[in-house]
C-alpha cells in the first residue's frame, strides 16, 4: 500500500521539472501572443500611452492592402520556390553522394557547409555577386557583350534570385534527410526488383521514392517553414524594396511596426502570418500522413 | 566503362561543390584586395594584403560584436540544455493525458514565427526593461530554441529502458537522484546534438538581435556586419572581411566536428 502510494506521489512530483520550461513559453510566447491579438484590435502606434480600439478595422485594411497581397504573395513564393528547389537538387545530390566516387566527402563536406552560416551574412556575401557596380554577376555579362542589370532592384526576378539564395544556401539539409533515407533502404528491394527486370527509372519510381516518403515528409516540411519565414536574406539584400517589391510577410511587419509606426496592423499582420504557417503546416501534415507507405 | 561514370560523377559533384562555394570565393576575393583595385571580384589579388581585416577589426568593432555573441550563445545554449532536460525527463517517463498535451504544446511552440509576435513581444521586453540586455535576448532565443532540445530528449530519454530507473529505485534512489545521477549522464550524445543545433541558432541570429539590441554596445556579429554593409561609406572590402571573420569560428568548427554536426541534423529531422 505504502509501494502504492510513494510511487504515485514521485510520479506527480516530477512534473514540476517542466515548469521551468513552461514558464518561458508562458511568458515570452502564449502572453505576447494574446497581447499581440489584444493590440490588433487598437491603432497603437508602438510608444504611445493612448490608443483606441477600433474593432476589426486593421483586418479589414489588411484584406484590402496591395502591399500586403505583394507581400504575402512573395512569402508564398520564398516558401514554396525555394521548397521546389530544394526537393529537386536536394534528391539529386543524396542520390549522387549515395554513390561511391572520388571527391565525395569534399562535396559533401562543401554543401552542407552553408546550412550553418547566418542568413544575413550569407545573403551579404551574395551581394557582391549581385551588385550593379563591380559586382560579379555584371562582369559575367559583360564578358558575354549582355547588358549589366541591377539584380536587385528587379522586383519580381529580384524574389526569385533570392529564393534562388535560400535554396542553395540549404539544400544541404534536404541533401542530408534524403542520404539517410536513402540509406535505410535495404539492398533486398532492388535486387528483386532486378531480377523481374525492372529499369533504373520504374526503380527509382516504385521503389526509392515509395520508400523515401518519410523523408519527403521532413524535408518539405522543414523547407516550406523555413521559406515562409523568409526575412534574413531578404533584410541583407533588398530590405523589402524597391517599394514593396520583395517584402515577405515577416520583413512588411517589421517594416509596417518601425518605420511607419502602425504597431496595431502590424501586430494584425502578425496574426494573419501565424494563421497562414498554421494551415500550411496542418494541411502538410495531413496530406503527407496519407502517403506514407509501409512494405 | 565503370571508371568514367564514376569521373562523371565526380564532375557533378564537384561542379555542385562550386556554386555552393561561389559566394566564399568572391567573398574571399573581396576581402584580400586593396579598396582601390578594381578588378574583377573573379579575380584573386596576387598581393598579399591583410588591412581590410584590421578595419574590420577596427570599424566594425568585431572584437565587441564576438564578445557580444559568446555570451549570448553560451547562456542561451545553457539555459536550452538544462531546462529542455529537465522538462523533457517527466514528459518522457510520464506518459498521461496532460502531460501529452503539453508535449504538443511545446512543439506547437516550433512553429510559431517569431515575428508574428513581434510586436507584443517587442513592447513588453520594453515595458520590463529587457531591450538592449543580455538576459532579455538570452531568454527569447533560448524560448524560441527550448523546443527543439525538448524534443531531441524527449525523444532520447523514451529510447532508455525503463528498468534502468526501477534498478535505482529499488537501490533506494528517489526520482530525482535517479534523474542526476542515471539518467542525466546518459544523455551526452543528444547533449551535443543539442548544442550544436541551438548555439548555430543563437551565434547566427538576426531576426531577435536587430529589434532586441539596439544599444551599439550591444551588437553582435551578425549586428555588426549588417551596419557595416549598409552604411554606403563603408570599405566594403573590409565588410567583406568582417563577414569573413564572423563565419570563421564556425567553419572550423564544422570542419573539425563534421560527422556530429550532420548526425545532429539527421536527429533532429528525422522522428
Amino acid at each position: 500500500m505504502a509501494q502504492i502510494k510513494s510511487k504515485n506521489t514521485s510520479f506527480d512530483s516530477l512534473n514540476f521539472m517542466y515548469v521551468p520550461a513552461l514558464i518561458l513559453f508562458f511568458v515570452f510566447v502564449v502572453y505576447p501572443f494574446a497581447k499581440g491579438i489584444q493590440i490588433s484590435f487598437t491603432n497603437w502606434n508602438g510608444f504611445s500611452q493612448s490608443y483606441k480600439f477600433i474593432g476589426l478595422n486593421n483586418f479589414k485594411t489588411l484584406l484590402g492592402d496591395k502591399n500586403i497581397f505583394t507581400a504575402f504573395k512573395n512569402t508564398l513564393i520564398y516558401g514554396l520556390g525555394s521548397t521546389f528547389f530544394q526537393q529537386i537538387f536536394g534528391l539529386g545530390l543524396a542520390l549522387l553522394l549515395n554513390e561511391k566516387f572520388r571527391g565525395r566527402d569534399f562535396a559533401r563536406t562543401l554543401i552542407y557547409l552553408p546550412v550553418l552560416i547566418a542568413p544575413v551574412i550569407m545573403g551579404y556575401m551574395w551581394y557582391f555577386i549581385f551588385q550593379y557596380d563591380g559586382g560579379a554577376l555584371n562582369d559575367i555579362m559583360m564578358l558575354l557583350g549582355r547588358d549589366v542589370r541591377d539584380w536587385l532592384s528587379l522586383g519580381k526576378t529580384t524574389v526569385w534570385l533570392m529564393v534562388l539564395i535560400n535554396s542553395l544556401q540549404f539544400v544541404g539539409i534536404s541533401m542530408i534527410i534524403y542520404l539517410a533515407g536513402l540509406q535505410s533502404i535495404s539492398t533486398i528491394y532492388y535486387e528483386a526488383a532486378e531480377i523481374d527486370g525492372a529499369s533504373h527509372w520504374e526503380q527509382f519510381k516504385n521503389i526509392t521514392i515509395p520508400l523515401l516518403m518519410p523523408a519527403i515528409t521532413t524535408s518539405v516540411t522543414l523547407n516550406v517553414i523555413g521559406g515562409l519565414k523568409l526575412f534574413d536574406v531578404i533584410m541583407a539584400l533588398t530590405a523589402g524594396g524597391p517599394g514593396y517589391s520583395t517584402h515577405s510577410l515577416s520583413t512588411i511587419i517589421s517594416y509596417t511596426y518601425f518605420n511607419t509606426q502602425n504597431a496595431g496592423y502590424a501586430s494584425a499582420i502578425g496574426l494573419f502570418l501565424f494563421a497562414f504557417i498554421m494551415v500550411i503546416s496542418i494541411f502538410l501534415q495531413k496530406y503527407f500522413s496519407d502517403k506514407e507507405v509501409q512494405y | 566503362m565503370k571508371k568514367k561514370n564514376s569521373i562523371g560523377k565526380s564532375v557533378i559533384g564537384i561542379l555542385a561543390s562550386i556554386i555552393n562555394f561561389l559566394p566564399f570565393y568572391i567573398a574571399i576575393s573581396v576581402a584580400f584586395k586593396k579598396q582601390t583595385d578594381l578588378s574583377s571580384k573573379w579575380i584573386l589579388p596576387n598581393y598579399l594584403y591583410l588591412e581590410n581585416f584590421a578595419d574590420a577589426f577596427k570599424k566594425a568593432e568585431m572584437l565587441l560584436a564576438i564578445r557580444n555573441s559568446t555570451i549570448i550563445t553560451v547562456f542561451s545554449v545553457t539555459i536550452i540544455v538544462l531546462v529542455g532536460a529537465m522538462a523533457a525527463y517527466p514528459l518522457a517517463r510520464i506518459q498521461t493525458k496532460f502531460n501529452k498535451w503539453v508535449l504538443n504544446l511545446i512543439l506547437a511552440v516550433m512553429m510559431v514565427p517569431p515575428l508574428s509576435i513581434l510586436v507584443p513581444l517587442y513592447s513588453n521586453l520594453s515595458s520590463w526593461g529587457g531591450i538592449s540586455s543580455y538576459w532579455g535576448i538570452i531568454l527569447v532565443i533560448a524560448t524560441f530554441q527550448l523546443p527543439l532540445s525538448i524534443f531531441l530528449y524527449t525523444k532520447f530519454i523514451a529510447t532508455i529502458p525503463d528498468a534502468l530507473d526501477e534498478a535505482a529505485k529499488i537501490d533506494g534512489a528517489s526520482k530525482l537522484q535517479i534523474f542526476y545521477k542515471i539518467i542525466l549522464p546518459l544523455l551526452k550524445p543528444v547533449t551535443a546534438t543539442v548544442i550544436i543545433l541551438t548555439g548555430i541558432f543563437a551565434w547566427n541570429d538576426y531576426q531577435f538581435s536587430l529589434f532586441f539590441l539596439q544599444a551599439p554596445e550591444m551588437k553582435t556579429i551578425t549586428l555588426a556586419i549588417a551596419s557595416f554593409f549598409s552604411h554606403s561609406s563603408s570599405n566594403m572590402n573590409a565588410a567583406a572581411a568582417a563577414a569573413l571573420i564572423a563565419i570563421l569560428p564556425v567553419v572550423v568548427l564544422y570542419l573539425a566536428l563534421q560527422q556530429y554536426f550532420v548526425k545532429g541534423m539527421v536527429d533532429s529531422a528525422i522522428k
